[in-house]
């Protein structure tokens, strides 16, 4: 990290893990149980969301001495929702089918609280490029989660990873499946992404005691 | 009989918590106690049961494609629903505005009680998810999208409530440490997720009785047929 002082570093680094916008400022939770099916979905949603938190958190601090306090919210409201428009579009144009399987979550990314929450907690009192820093890490730790649920509710629901079959062949038994192995469907249903991320917390958390909850 | 159907499905085998995850944020949140998840889960429903009628509006005469004809032949061709994100959250944020304005000049105990959880409304995604849904799902009238706005408020007001209650009892048990607070309340709402999946039958094979133990086995490989053709119906 030559490129960033001690103080910038951490504003990247510390989302990742100690304070994970997801399993420690439990923010931003419903897309990314939503769409942890599937690892690509998760990857899409991720990097859309960390287009969104980068350029919202810039414009928000650019701004932040203009915008009166009574309306803040509309105004925090409407960028988000210009930025995740543009997101929308170029999925619809690139990547339809994809833009199918993520449906109303990609409109969701504007009620995300994680972007809410950065906007209130910091882009209104810093400088752009601390904001962006601060976008840019937040918006990372989100990822890693959703990339975690998303290997092994995809790796154990449907034996593939991105859509590559990668156990072997459930129907010729091939690989895993020849001592008996069986995808577990159940891991595609919806709550298992709750349970997934419960037991992310509880690894977490057994590993840093100080994070444990009285 | 639509409208039957519509209530039962947004509130059980679509409820917005279980089955789509909407409004998490605040469900973990604000879920500690069972008095501020009432209040909340109220505002949800009133919130939702406003905003989706309007947003049916909106998204009738001046969103979808087509919409705008009736301005005039000229305008048959546009398509705004690009804009539908930004109306609907301009929609949304104005009636929450206006929701605390009415609320604090005519029920100040409320207005106290909610406190900061009304304008937090605004970025709950149960309430932009419940427009979202109503767009994608081709509610077809007004009607409909009021009844689907309190129905999907219901589901989750009853969701809140639950885990309320769960929570406040589970203080008294012995979960293991690292699982305390968050873990707990995520592992118990994918529980009860699983639980609310035994919902999804409720409106496919609601006709047709169970099949008695007299019943010989060609009668239940009938059945079990019907039953899938019901599914993959239900699937397309």
């Amino acid at each position: 990290m030559g490129l960033l002082s001690k103080k910038d570093a951490k504003l990247i680094t510390d989302p990742l893990a100690d304070n994970n916008p997801i399993t420690i400022q439990v923010l931003g939770i419903c897309s990314a149980l939503a769409i942890t099916a599937e690892l690509k979905a998760s990857l899409v949603m991720s990097i859309a969301v960390l287009f969104v938190m980068g350029v919202g958190n810039v414009v928000i601090s650019l701004m932040r001495n203009v915008i009166p306090s009574k309306i803040r919210i509309i105004v925090q409201l409407i960028v988000v929702a210009a930025l995740v428009i543009i997101v929308d579009q170029v999925l619809k144009a690139y990547a339809y089918e994809l833009s199918k399987t993520l449906s109303v979550f990609v409109g969701l990314i504007i009620t995300n609280c994680i972007i809410m929450g950065r906007f209130e907690a910091f882009a209104l009192g810093n400088g752009p490029w601390r904001s962006f820093l601060d976008g840019i890490g937040n918006a990372l730790g989100y990822a890693v989660i959703l990339l975690i649920v998303g290997f092994f509710r995809e790796l154990l629901g449907a034996g593939t990873l991105f859509g590559i079959p990668v156990l072997g062949d459930p129907i010729e038994k091939t690989g895993v499946y020849s001592i008996g192995y069986e995808n577990n469907g159940f891991m595609l249903m919806p709550p298992m992404a709750l349970i997934v991320v419960g037991l992310i917390i509880w690894v977490q958390r057994s590993r840093n005691k100080a994070l444990i909850e009285d | 009989m639509e409208h039957l159907e519509l209530f039962f499905k947004s509130i059980f085998i679509d409820n917005m918590v279980f089955a789509v995850f909407l409004g998490m944020c605040s469900y973990l949140a604000v879920s500690k106690k069972v008095a501020t998840a009432v209040g909340l889960g109220a505002a949800v429903i009133f919130v939702l049961a406003i905003t989706v009628p309007l947003n049916w509006l909106l998204d009738q005469y001046i969103l979808q494609p087509g919409a705008l004809s009736w301005l005039g032949a000229d305008y048959i061709d546009y398509d705004l629903s690009f804009l539908s994100f930004i109306m609907f959250i301009a929609t949304i944020a104005t009636m929450v505005q206006l929701v605390e304005i009415v609320v604090e000049k005519f029920s100040p105990s409320l207005y106290n009680s909610l406190g900061i959880f009304l304008p937090l409304i605004a970025v709950n995604c149960a309430i932009l998810g419940g427009s979202l849904f109503m767009q994608s799902r081709e509610i077809e009238t007004l009607g409909l999208a009021l009844n689907y706005g309190i129905s999907s408020g219901i589901g989750w007001f009853l969701a809140i409530l639950a885990i309320a209650a769960i929570r406040e009892k589970i203080r008294y048990s012995n979960v293991p440490a690292p699982l305390r607070g968050l873990g707990i309340t995520f592992i118990i709402t994918g529980l009860m997720g699983i639980g609310f999946l035994s919902f999804g039958g409720m409106l496919t094979g609601g006709d047709e009785e169970a099949p008695k133990k007299e019943t010989t086995a060609e009668v239940i490989k009938a059945e079990d047929k019907k039953e899938l053709a019901n599914n993959t119906k239900v699937i397309e």
